[in-house]
């Protein structure tokens, strides 16, 4: 099982090179290789993902042997937190693939789009396996290069400014990473999570830490669009192809930024209160002023790209309680029904936001604007369309059989036995403005009548989109599953087992 | 694009083989001494583009060109793709591994596998800062007309 592992990195990156070479040539190479090659990775990680029995599997690039217990290989580690990331970005990444089929065909030079969909999904996947900083820098400079690219696909003045603007934004990230990472390397001597969580947790913790912490929250906020980093979101989001903006919507965000975020400060730094407030709180603020800033918004994909912010909000909120329960040394039941709600959460996400945004782009696709005023009436004409997105509707705002309904009844419910009422009360209200803003676009884009000017030729999308939409659908209301007991351990138990107990993550690195 | 004065092509033409030289012998020296693929493939790219702008070429040409260098750069990445996952199969197999001989220290060849992959990204860097300068000259001459 463990020889396996470098798959994720091999297999897409290979691809994408091959797409180059090889679809200049063969007439639809890409189009057929791309989703082929994701639905293998998808059976394998959800293969791994259910025979996982809590065991963190180690490969070391290269053969290296640890040396005086001083681990020097580039160490690739899946555990079951890797694994839920893996199992969602390659999920996602397949159906998305499979609707750029129809989607992408307006555009010219396919080959570099599919050449780049599967540069982003090696980097993601490297950032998820990687088990040292700098390697884990490396790889999320591939996928979001690759999305700097993807999101000026179109082109278009609009398209290059949002862009340009992410760039920028993505840049001063990057380089406040690279700065806490050299930090790291300065403070610790090593870039090995694990080698690095063992100098942290035996020395005493001082400023030079804190600092470094908030230089990490910066950086890994900036590409998680936490609230006040967020300004690249809304613009990069909705101007990118939409099987894009459901990738960077539904994956980029949670595998470069939130991920990130929780394995270090989890698994390398000694959690403290400070900063575990610090990140509560950014969360709470994201979470509530998200949704305002969403609700005023008549472009669609604008308004999902807000309500991403305020979704994330939600995960980092709890992560954030279960993370304030470990620093004060509180209820470790609790801590892990937070961290579960979060995690829960951040897979919900992936699925309804994915739908959202592949819906959108159906609506796109057919009538050729966003703008919610200029459409109306489409339930008749597309049927597929209209029916999948009240279901991801639904699940965003929290309507009971659906799965976003029972992850945010965990984070409340986990806020609630941590005594932290305001932060319960503003989830619960989160939620009710979220269910507001969805139900103006359910009205105003499907049961508003408009007279189109191009009524005759309205009709349902082309199949491979419908068939992405409809699986993501039921995605929707399946992962409800994953609240029940029995499942819920098979599959968040191993994730968090290994963010509760960091001794056990670095004993299965470096052995000690 | 226009070409430049006789003394200007005259003094590339001599200067460009030199640079040429100076960038395979960082190449292969790669595992030896400073430097390897990515400042020696810097430094081919600079022999390429300085004929290139002393010598001027028509918009066509430089599209076909273009091609070339595209493909040659994904081929030659693939490759360095190829030697790590040749790996997997031979030796300890595990990714990117060094399953060739070592050899004596200091010779040219030596050190494995690791002269391989730094001709290989040696031809990958030199084809892709190509592919960028000819993206960028193709722009200028289009917007041009």
């Amino acid at each position: 099982m463990n020889s396996l592992i470098p798959i994720f990195v091999i297999v897409p990156l290979a691809t994408a090179f091959l797409i180059m070479i090889l679809g200049r040539i063969i007439n639809g190479f890409q189009k057929t290789v791309t989703p082929l090659i994701l639905l293998f990775l998808t059976i394998l990680s959800f293969y791994f993902l259910i025979n996982n029995n809590s065991n963190s599997f180690v490969y070391s690039i290269g053969g290296w042997e640890p040396i005086e217990n001083v681990p020097i290989a580039i160490y690739f580690v899946m555990d079951g937190f890797s694994l839920i990331l893996l199992s969602i970005i390659s999920l996602i990444g397949f159906l998305a693939s499979i609707y750029s089929i129809s989607y992408i065909s307006k555009f010219t030079s396919e080959n570099n789009f599919y050449s780049l969909l599967c540069l982003m999904i090696t980097g993601m996947n490297g950032v998820v396996l990687s088990g040292d900083l700098f390697n884990l820098f490396v790889f999320l400079e591939i996928s979001v290069i690759s999305s700097y690219a993807l999101v000026a696909f179109g082109t278009q003045k609009e398209e290059l400014e949002a862009s340009f603007k992410y760039q920028v934004l993505g840049g001063i990230a990057s380089f406040i990473i690279l700065f806490a990472i050299g930090l790291i390397y300065w403070r610790t001597k090593t870039l090995n999570i694990a080698d690095a969580s063992i100098f942290l947790s035996s020395g005493n913790s001082n400023t030079f830490d804190l600092f470094i912490q908030i230089l990490l929250i910066t950086g890994f906020g900036l590409k998680a669009a936490m609230m006040p980093f967020h300004a690249w979101l809304p613009d990069a989001h909705s101007s990118a192809p939409s099987p894009i903006s459901a990738m960077l919507s539904g994956v980029l965000i949670k595998a470069a930024g939130i991920y990130v975020i929780i394995r270090l400060f989890f698994n390398m730094f000694v959690a403290s209160e400070e900063i575990s407030i610090l990140l509560t709180t950014l969360g709470t603020i994201s979470m509530v002023i998200g949704v305002l800033l969403a609700i005023g918004q008549w472009d669609i994909k604008r308004l999902l790209a807000y309500h991403s912010i305020s979704q994330m909000g939600y995960v980092v909120l709890g992560i954030g309680i279960g993370l304030i329960i470990i620093a004060r040394d509180g209820k470790p039941s609790i801590a892990a029904l937070a961290i579960a709600g979060g995690l829960f959460h951040m897979v919900n996400h992936a699925v309804f936001k994915g739908l959202l945004f592949l819906n959108a782009g159906a609506i796109e696709h057919r009538i050729n604007t966003r703008n919610l005023k200029e459409m109306g009436g489409l339930s008749k004409e597309m049927p597929v369309t209209s029916g999948t997105s009240f279901v991801a509707s639904m699940a965003i705002s929290g309507i009971p059989p659906f799965n976003g309904f029972f992850s945010k009844l965990i984070i409340i419910i986990a806020a609630i036995q941590a005594r932290f009422y305001l932060l319960a009360f503003l989830a619960v209200f989160v939620s009710i403005i979220t269910l507001a803003s969805f139900m103006k676009f359910q009205r105003y884009a499907f049961f508003n009548k408009t007279e189109h000017s191009n009524k005759s030729t309205l009709k349902e999308v082309p199949f491979p989109m419908v068939f992405s939409m409809i699986l993501m659908g039921i995605l929707c209301l399946l992962f409800s599953l994953l609240a029940f007991p029995g499942i819920r351990e098979q599959i968040l138990g191993p994730a968090i087992e290994v963010l509760t107990n960091t001794d056990q993550y670095v004993k299965s690195i470096t052995g000690i | 694009m226009k070409g430049m004065s006789i003394i200007v092509k005259k003094i590339a033409q001599l200067i460009s083989g030199f640079i040429f030289l100076y960038g395979i012998y960082i190449i292969i020296h790669g595992h030896l001494t400073p430097g390897g693929g990515f400042a020696g493939g810097a430094i081919i790219a600079g022999a390429y583009i300085l004929n290139i702008l002393a010598f001027g070429s028509d918009a066509v040409n430089l599209r076909n060109k273009e091609k070339g260098s595209s493909l040659s750069e994904s081929l030659a990445i693939f490759i360095v793709l190829m030697l790590a996952i040749f790996a997997l199969f031979i030796g300890s197999r595990v990714f990117l591994s060094n399953y060739l001989p070592k050899g004596q220290l200091g010779e040219i060849i030596s050190a494995g596998v690791i002269p391989l992959y730094n001709i290989f990204i040696g031809i990958e860097v030199a084809a892709a800062i190509i592919t960028i300068f000819l993206a960028l000259i193709i722009f200028k001459e289009e917007t041009k007309r």
